[in-house]
């Protein structure tokens, strides 16, 4: 429910650097949640990357951009209509979803267990979360690597060249108010 | 227990829409970025809470545990989390980008300039 409260005031808060703040003790709650649901890495990689690296990369932008977001008048009545309209739809579908917390629901069926019971006679690693991650699936996680390595050239690409165009109308649009 | 028993699921939608509505109604581009973390760290939220067995324990081996909960989604948001970061980085350059062609990281600024340039693209030499 907390995490409800903090997400709200993520999303109202005009200030931006507010809002960075908020959202890395949003980050940081959801990281308590995982905890409580057994997924201890999961929580730990949450705190470190998602409260952390998150926060210090938007703030770098902020010392870049202007503080306070530009004030839109009023509510977004049709963004509303459309949030609340798919909310309700995703709230009726979850009725369909299995029970919280079931042993016996689907998901602990077919290659869960298999590696609950199996993981240490194959591989030797008492963390299962790690050697699901670095052993069964070392293929995806050499995928995951790939995509980092893309957005990292993404970001340089897009960081290191000077835009040719448009200076003096930027120079403009900083000193309108 | 019958109705609470979908409760995690009813949080991750508020989330979801909350994070949902930012992306679409807030203007401002670094409150995109911040929305759609909200959004992401929901289906993460739905992942976990599936992986979950009441009663379960965390899935490292040790003596007297008689269940872990799932590892498989564990390791799947795992991943989903290290690119969720690798996104915003992308995202946040592109707005750096955007601030310094255009003076701005705001919707309806950089709207207006658009149009601006488009009046004066059409009646030239006045």
């Amino acid at each position: 429910m907390f995490l409800v409260v903090v997400a709200l005031a993520v999303i109202r808060v005009r200030d931006l650097f507010a809002a960075t703040m908020l959202f890395a003790i949003y980050s940081l709650v959801s990281a308590a949640l995982f905890t409580v649901l057994d997924a201890g890495d999961v929580a730990l990689t949450e705190a470190a990357v998602g409260a952390g690296i998150s926060t210090i990369l938007v703030l770098a932008v902020l010392t870049l951009a202007r503080r306070q977001e530009h004030p839109v008048p009023g509510h977004n009545l049709l963004a509303l209509a459309v949030v609340l309209v798919t909310g309700a739809g995703l709230v009726y579908a979850s009725m369909d979803l299995p029970e919280f917390g079931d042993p016996d629901n689907p998901v602990h069926g077919h290659v869960g267990s298999y590696y609950t019971e199996q993981t240490y006679a194959d591989t030797g690693v008492p963390n299962m979360v790690a050697a699901v991650l670095a052993s069964y699936r070392s293929i995806d996680t050499l995928g995951e690597a790939f995509v980092i390595f893309t957005a990292a050239l993404g970001v340089f690409a897009l960081l290191s060249v000077r835009p040719p165009a448009r200076r003096s109308r930027a120079r403009d649009g900083e000193e309108a108010p | 227990m019958e109705w609470l028993g979908h409760f995690n699921y009813w949080i991750v939608v508020v989330l979801m829409m909350i994070g949902f509505y930012g992306v679409i109604a807030r203007g401002n581009m670094v409150k995109k970025i911040l929305a759609l973390n909200v959004f992401q760290t929901s289906v993460f939220i739905l992942f976990i809470s599936a992986g979950k067995i009441i009663g379960g324990s965390t899935p490292i081996l040790r003596e007297g545990v008689s269940a872990y909960s799932n590892p498989l989604p564990h390791v799947l948001i795992l991943t989903a989390i290290v690119v969720g970061v690798a996104t915003v980085a992308v995202g946040l350059a592109l707005a750096i980008r955007i601030r310094e062609a255009y003076g701005s990281i705001e919707d309806d600024r950089i709207a207006a300039q658009e149009a601006d340039e488009e009046n004066r693209q059409s009646e030239p030499s006045r």
